[in-house]
Parts: structure tokens; C-alpha cells; sequence
């Protein structure tokens, strides 16, 4: 039995998981509606990861050149090489626009065009009347984008006077017995108290979990940590097998180095200092979608052209811009390279390689961000009182493969609609139903069992564990027997679970509990994700079977859905892609082969 | 009678002395703050030696990997790894920094490990951050128009748009202002580098209208007053920004607005 614990008990409207760009976009369209939210974060908001997101978002603004939201639909639907729900993209690519205007009205710095208008510049998969030509579209903020827009989101949260819980970790969602959220139960970190949010909707802003591999561009807090409780509830996540390796982390640190520096001029080259990308994508090269890029820097590698004396890298040149654009541009990741690969950019090139950068699976929504699970036939049944709103949803705009620039702008239109959604179906000031008690006992129980965890595993060893198996199993390119060894060894590395050792027994600021409880976590998000990956007989976007190298339509243009229970069994089922679109302005966009 | 020793409970006293790892030959040693709130003990040093033969670069490679294997109690924060996030600041050989970005082997002899300083501590190297943060909502750091706004982005010249360089970049990370002696003294009123210079960043934005009000809630002997251009921030701003300029540029609109 737990010891009994005391609860801080509070009642709010709406209370948001996360305070990354979707999370707090989602917070200031709540308060500014009047709903009494509160936005729990396990880092002070602009500490989130959006922070990091470097080259820009998207939107066919056509400040520098013509452009169309159906052309930018297009591509997106294509970069998802058709597992993006139609439906959704268009909603995506028609607000774009207005989102970024609305961003700037908030003060968001971009970089601006001789005119003093929003600069744009060019990044992979985005062209202009339907692959004809590349598309200047991502809108920068030199290469900081992320940060700029994140600050800025933080910044217009403190307008609307928005109550944060920083510092809090969520540890479960509170369900009810017909499987409605009611709220989350979460521990303060600062004081060790635990409290208990009930709220009409509880929206998950959680982030991917990229730390689920060894080597990634994500940081040490992205965890996953709202997909988790998600499985813990006995819900489907969607698409969890494809997992995006960007093309350019630094060799060995795996820091992002932003697709903006390709669409700024840079490229990639081998060990015999070729261009290879011109041999894998002979129209867009080294701006080809992230997929095709990080695939054909694996097969140079693979067969012997890599850089450097393991020959496991590839070079990034940005030698040969103009150092003032690298400077007004690119100072970002100037500073990047120095610090962590010793180079100075304006005179070597940047040693790189593909490395886990996002997820696109997640927590599967509608477009109004409403958390979705199959019942029966009924492949849309909603969860009362969830949604899901950024990486940790699965809307699905990206389908297999997110094309660059795409996530920050999924960040802050679906963070806007969900807001919207709530506004729509909340009761401003209304009653917060309870959960059941035995929900509340499940999270305490797991949370007590952790605390007092006296096995003989230290966290970060089974940590390491899990991050080889699926940094060895479930990279790049797959194959079924691999998949499937990764599957039994990362079993092996759960079943170790219940012997791990926790030796901090303090309730503050506790961070070995907080990364005991981050490893159960991914544990059960890398279960469905190599699971995910062994069941899916075809090769799409980021998900490559050598043994299936072909996209097979008839039989999988359809999303996956997985549920995992505590002893880390993943079963599986389907949904159907959305090839439909929102409105007839568009056309279905039917699949075709994908050439870049 | 003035005190100019810490109090008897805040000394730092030595602590536990941690093995070297067998058969390493290039060690470094660390030793690091301890803090615990639960035990009722004096902060202590503990003592760590890494094998550099077999840990990242930076110190935060190293902290994490005594984490890990050594000590899991040891409490810090970190996020990105990168520098931008601002999570890991904190006092390294003797220099507010952050740790993520701070190599190990700039720093000769054994690398000290402190929280950021003049700050009220959490756990071990996690400083309570509650105050700064409060500070900088106290400048209501948003753009604040009364235009209403065009159906299109508001026009920003490029010109326009340098001036907010070296101060949009701030990552909130407080090592400025927690190495600011003025700052150390007078932290309830003085609002610090890091502050002003977020400060600064809107009076400068082109875009903003509020530049009187913003002038007007900064004109006070303490809030702003209180730098007197010891330029520890400028020296230790890990992103190479430089709030002492800010900060006398807010002090010359000041001046010029008097006329």
C-alpha cells in the first residue's frame, strides 16, 4: 500500500500539460476566451524544446515570390508520403498565414525582407505550383526561430496573466471508469507536494520523446511524458514508427545544425568531397525531404564514402557563402559548430549525421486537437475531457515524414484551434468532475513503487539499455528480423524495470525519481514504436524496410494504432488516412510516387 | 556587529570524497556544492574525480555522467545541452556560465562547482529562481501597441530590426544577474542586467508604442539606478551579450527624454 500522501486539490476549466510553443499558444487562446486554466510544466516555459527549433515556419505569406496554401498543401501532403490526413494539412496550410501574421502582431522578431517585410527562405520538400520549382516559404527569425517564437508565446501569457505550475511533474492522467480525462495528478518538485488538477478538458502539450534513442537533436527533457500517460490509460498512440532523423546533428554531440543552412546554400558532400545528393534527388538535391536525405547520407556511409578516419560521417559545407550571410543568417548554429565540433564555418565544413529529431506519431486527434480512440467500427471516437495539441499529438499533418518548418506551424495553429475547440465545449467557471478514486491509487501507486525503488539497476544503466536497442534495432533503414530482436531485447530491458534502483528518497527536487519515472515512460513509447515498426510490411517516409522497400497503398495507407499495457505488450489496429479534404477550394491530392 | 563570515548553518564544509574510476589516466577532479533540505546539515563539498578518456567534453557531459554512475542524487537542471534553453547556469571555476556549453578542459586544476550565486537554494546547484522570474514580468515584457494592427505583419525595416539583435537572444538564464554585486545587495528593488536588458529590448523595438510608460516605469533610483557599470554581466553572459550597454542606453533615453 501507499503511504497516504496529501493532496493539493484544484478545479480549473481547462488545465495544459506542457508549456512549449503549442502548450502556451493553447494557454493564451484559453485565457484570452476566459476560461480559468492552468498550465502545469516540468521546466520553466521558455525552457521548453520549442526553444531549440532553429530555421523557421511555414506559410505561403509569398513575401519573396508567388505562392498558394494549396501548393504548400501539396507538398505536405507529399513530404508524409500519403499517411498525412488531407483534411487536417489543408486546415494546417490555409492558416498558416494568418498564424504567422498573428505571431508578429505578438512580436515575434523575424528577420526581415529589404521591404521590412517577414523574411522567407527556402527549406526541404517546399516548392511552389506542385514541385515545380523551390518555394521560399520558411519564415526565420535568423536561426532562431524557435526561441524567438517561444519567448514571445511565454511573453504574451504573462499578458493575459496566465497561472503557471512550474516545475511540476504530471505523473497520470485522472480517468474515469468510461474513460473520460477528469484531470492529471502532478508533483511539485519544489516542495514535494502533490496536487491534483481537475478540470472540464485537460490538453496534453508533452513533446516528443526523442530520448528514447541514444543519439538525438532533442533535449534531455523530451520524454514523452503525456504519450505515456496516454498508454497508461489504455488509449492508442498513432504512427509511432516513424520517428524522423534529421539529416544534419553535429557528428558525435548530435546538436541540431537547421535545414536552413541547405536552403541558405549549404550541401552535403563525401568522403571524395562529391555532392552525392544530386545522385538521390536530382531536382531538389540537398533540399530534398528530410527522409531522402538522411537515407542517402546512411548509404554513403554504408558504402565506404564516409567522412572522417571511422568514415561514419558526412560533411556540411557552408564554407563557400558570404560570411556576412552567415553571420546575419546562420549565427545560431555558427556558434554550434564551434563550440561542439571545433569548426569554424567559415572555413571547414560541419561534420554531421542523421539523427532522431521528431516524432511524427503522437496521441491521435481531430483537427480541433479532441484526443480520438478506436471503439468497435467507430475509428473516431472521441475521449471526453482530452486533447492533445504539438509533437505529442497526431492530428496527422505529417503522416511518415514532417517536412522541415511544418512543426513549429502545427505548434501554434493546432495550439489556436485547440483553444478554440475547448472554448466551444467547456463551461466557462463550470463544475470539475472527480475521477474515481482507484484511477488516483493507480498514479500513486506507480509513483510510491518508483520512489522507494530499491533494485540493484541504476536508472541510467537501463536507460542506456533501451536507447541502444532502438538506436541498433529501429534506425534509418529496417528490417524484419532486426525489428523483431529489437522487439525481444527491449522487453529484456523492461523486464529489468521492477529491479531498478532509485537512491534519492527526498520528495524535493527528487531527479532521480523524475528520470526513474522518465524511463517507464519512454519504456513503454519505444515498445510501441519498434512494434510498430515490425508490423508495418511497406516502406514509407521515415519508416524503411529493406526487406519491403516499396510503399504498398493497398494494403497500408492507413495509420497505426498501438496500445501498450503495464507488462509493455503492444497490440495493434488501424485507422483510416483522411484522403477527403476539408473543404472543395482543394482537391484530393491521390498518391503518386514520391521523386524529389 | 557587522557579520562578514556566513552564518554558522550556510558554511560549506567538506564532504564525501568519491573513488577514482580503476584504471583511468587522465583524471580531473570535481567538487561540487551539496545542499539537501530534507537533512538538516550544512552545504558541503563532495569530491569527484572523472576519467576524461571517457566523458563528452563539456561540464555538464561530466556532471551527468557522475550522475549516472556515481551519485544519482546529485541535483541539477539541464535541458537542451545546446545553450539555448538557460536551464544548467550556474557557478563553474569561479564564473556564472553554463554548464552545457562550458568545456572542461578551459578550466585548470579541479573544476568548483557552486549554484548560481546570492540566490536561495533549492537542492545542491538548483537555485530558486522565483524572484527573477517575477522581475521580469514586472516589466510586462510584450509588445504593446495602440494601433490597431494592419491584416498584414507591421513593417519593420531591416535597419529597425539589427537593433533588437544581442538582446532578443537572451535565454533568461540569470547568470548576468546573479553575477552583479549591485544585484547581490539589492536584488528585492534593483531589477539586474538580465532584466534591463529584456527591458531595453522593447524600448529599442520599432514596432513598440509604449516608450514613455516603459521609460517612466524604469525611472526609479533602485529598478534601474542600481547598475553602476561594474560590467561582470557583460564579462559572464554565456550568449556574448552585453547588458551593461543595455543598460546605458536605457540610462541615455533617459537623459535625452528629460531634454
Amino acid at each position: 500500500m501507499p503511504q497516504a500522501y496529501a493532496i493539493v486539490d484544484h478545479a480549473y476549466d481547462v488545465v495544459v500539460v506542457g508549456a512549449g510553443g503549442a502548450g502556451l499558444r493553447a494557454v493564451v487562446g484559453l485565457v484570452e476566451q476566459g476560461l480559468k486554466t492552468a498550465c502545469l510544466t516540468k521546466v520553466f516555459p521558455t525552457r521548453s524544446h520549442t526553444v531549440a527549433a532553429q530555421g523557421g515556419i511555414s506559410a505561403a505569406l509569398g513575401n519573396m515570390g508567388p505562392d498558394d496554401w494549396r501548393y504548400h498543401m501539396y507538398d505536405t501532403v507529399k513530404g508524409s508520403d500519403w499517411l498525412g490526413d488531407q483534411d487536417a494539412i489543408e486546415y494546417m496550410c490555409r492558416a498558416a498565414p494568418e498564424a504567422i501574421i498573428e505571431l508578429e502582431h505578438y512580436g515575434v522578431p523575424f528577420s526581415r525582407t529589404p521591404e521590412g517585410k517577414i523574411y522567407q527562405r527556402a527549406f526541404g520538400g517546399m516548392t511552389i505550383e506542385y514541385g515545380k520549382s523551390q518555394a521560399l516559404r520558411t519564415c526565420a527569425a535568423a536561426d532562431r526561430t524557435g526561441h524567438a517564437m517561444l519567448h514571445t508565446l511565454y511573453q504574451q501569457s504573462l499578458r493575459h496573466k496566465a497561472e503557471f505550475f512550474v516545475e511540476y511533474i504530471a505523473l497520470d492522467l485522472l480517468m474515469d471508469d468510461d474513460s473520460a480525462c477528469r484531470g492529471v495528478l502532478a508533483w511539485n518538485l519544489d516542495d514535494g507536494t502533490l496536487h491534483r488538477f481537475r478540470a472540464q478538458s485537460t490538453v496534453l502539450a508533452t513533446g516528443g520523446y526523442g530520448r528514447a534513442y541514444f543519439s538525438c537533436t532533442s533535449a534531455h527533457t523530451c520524454t514523452g511524458d503525456g504519450n505515456a500517460m496516454v498508454l497508461r490509460a489504455g488509449l492508442p498512440l498513432q504512427d509511432m514508427e516513424f520517428v524522423q532523423f534529421h539529416p544534419t546533428g553535429i557528428y558525435g554531440a548530435g546538436c541540431l545544425i537547421t535545414e536552413g543552412a541547405r536552403g541558405e546554400g549549404g550541401y552535403l558532400v563525401n568522403a571524395n568531397g562529391e555532392r552525392f545528393m544530386e545522385r538521390y534527388a536530382p531536382s531538389a538535391k540537398d533540399l530534398a525531404s528530410r527522409d531522402v536525405v538522411s537515407r542517402a547520407m546512411t548509404m554513403e556511409v554504408r558504402e565506404g564514402r564516409g567522412c572522417g578516419k571511422d568514415k561514419d560521417h558526412i560533411f556540411l559545407h557552408l564554407d563557400h557563402l558570404d560570411p556576412a550571410v552567415l553571420a546575419e543568417r546562420l549565427p545560431g548554429i555558427s556558434e554550434s559548430a564551434k563550440i561542439f565540433a571545433g569548426v569554424d564555418v567559415t572555413r571547414q565544413p560541419i561534420p554531421v549525421q542523421p539523427t532522431v529529431h521528431y516524432n511524427m506519431g503522437g496521441i491521435p486527434t481531430n483537427p480541433g486537437g479532441e484526443v480520438l480512440t478506436k471503439r468497435g467500427a467507430d475509428a473516431n471516437a472521441k475521449v471526453p475531457g482530452l486533447m492533445a495539441v504539438g509533437e505529442a499529438a497526431c492530428v496527422s499533418v505529417h503522416g511518415a515524414n514532417r517536412l522541415g518548418s511544418n512543426s513549429l506551424l502545427d505548434l501554434v495553429v493546432f495550439g489556436r484551434a485547440a483553444a478554440q475547440q475547448a472554448g466551444k465545449t467547456v463551461t466557462k467557471g463550470g463544475a470539475a468532475p472527480s475521477a474515481p478514486k482507484a484511477s488516483e491509487e493507480r498514479a500513486l501507486g506507480r509513483f510510491d513503487r518508483f520512489r522507494h525503488a530499491q533494485g540493484k539497476e541504476p536508472t541510467a544503466k537501463l536507460r542506456l539499455g533501451m536507447q541502444r536497442v532502438m538506436q541498433g534495432h529501429c534506425a534509418v533503414f529496417r528490417t524484419g528480423p532486426l525489428l523483431e530482436e529489437g522487439v525481444r531485447e527491449l522487453a529484456a530491458v523492461r523486464a529489468r524495470l521492477p529491479e531498478v534502483s532509485v537512491t534519492d528518497r527526498s520528495l524535493v527536487w527528487n531527479s532521480d525519481l523524475v528520470e526513474t519515472l522518465e524511463l517507464d515512460n519512454l519504456m513503454s513509447q519505444a515498445a510501441v514504436t519498434v512494434s510498430g515498426a515490425a508490423n508495418r510490411l511497406e516502406s514509407r517516409g521515415a519508416h524503411a524496410r529493406e526487406d519491403y522497400p516499396e510503399r504498398d497503398d493497398a494494403n497500408w495507407m492507413k495509420h497505426t494504432l498501438a496500445w501498450c499495457d503495464d507488462k509493455g505488450q503492444v497490440t495493434i489496429d488501424y485507422r483510416p488516412v483522411h484522403l477527403e479534404t476539408l473543404t472543395d477550394e482543394v482537391q484530393t491530392i491521390p498518391p503518386k510516387p514520391r521523386v524529389y | 556587529m557587522v557579520e562578514f563570515a556566513l552564518p554558522k548553518h550556510a558554511q560549506v564544509q567538506p564532504g564525501k570524497t568519491h573513488a577514482a574510476p580503476e584504471g583511468a589516466k587522465r583524471l580531473k577532479e570535481f567538487r561540487i556544492y551539496r545542499w539537501n533540505p530534507d537533512d538538516g546539515r550544512n552545504p558541503q563539498l563532495d569530491v569527484f574525480q572523472v576519467d576524461l578518456d571517457d566523458c563528452a567534453p563539456m561540464v555538464l557531459d561530466a556532471l551527468i555522467k557522475l550522475k549516472n554512475e556515481v551519485d544519482p542524487s546529485l541535483t541539477f537542471r539541464r535541458s537542451c545541452r545546446e545553450g539555448v534553453c538557460g536551464s544548467c547556469a550556474m557557478n563553474i571555476d569561479g564564473t556564472n556560465t553554463l554548464a552545457c556549453t562550458k568545456a572542461i578542459e578551459e578550466v585548470e586544476g579541479p573544476v568548483k562547482v557552486y549554484p548560481l550565486p546570492h540566490m536561495a537554494v533549492v537542492k545542491d546547484l538548483v537555485p530558486d529562481m522565483r524572484h527573477f522570474y517575477a522581475q521580469y514580468a514586472s516589466i510586462e515584457p510584450w509588445l504593446k501597441v495602440e494601433s490597431s494592427p494592419p491584416s498584414r505583419e507591421r513593417l519593420q525595416s531591416k535597419a529597425e530590426r539589427d537593433k533588437i539583435d544581442g538582446l532578443y537572444e537572451c535565454i533568461l538564464c540569470a547568470c548576468c544577474s546573479t553575477s552583479c554585486p549591485s544585484y547581490w545587495w539589492n536584488s528585492d528593488r534593483y531589477l539586474g542586467p538580465a532584466i534591463l536588458l529584456q527591458a531595453y529590448r522593447w524600448l529599442v523595438d520599432s514596432r513598440d508604442e509604449a516608450t514613455g510608460e516603459r521609460l517612466d516605469q524604469l525611472e526609479d533610483p533602485f529598478r534601474l539606478y542600481r547598475c553602476h557599470t561594474i560590467m561582470n554581466c557583460a564579462k559572464t553572459c554565456p550568449k556574448g551579450l552585453n547588458p551593461a550597454k543595455a543598460i546605458a542606453e536605457i540610462k541615455q533615453m533617459m537623459l535625452a527624454r528629460q531634454g
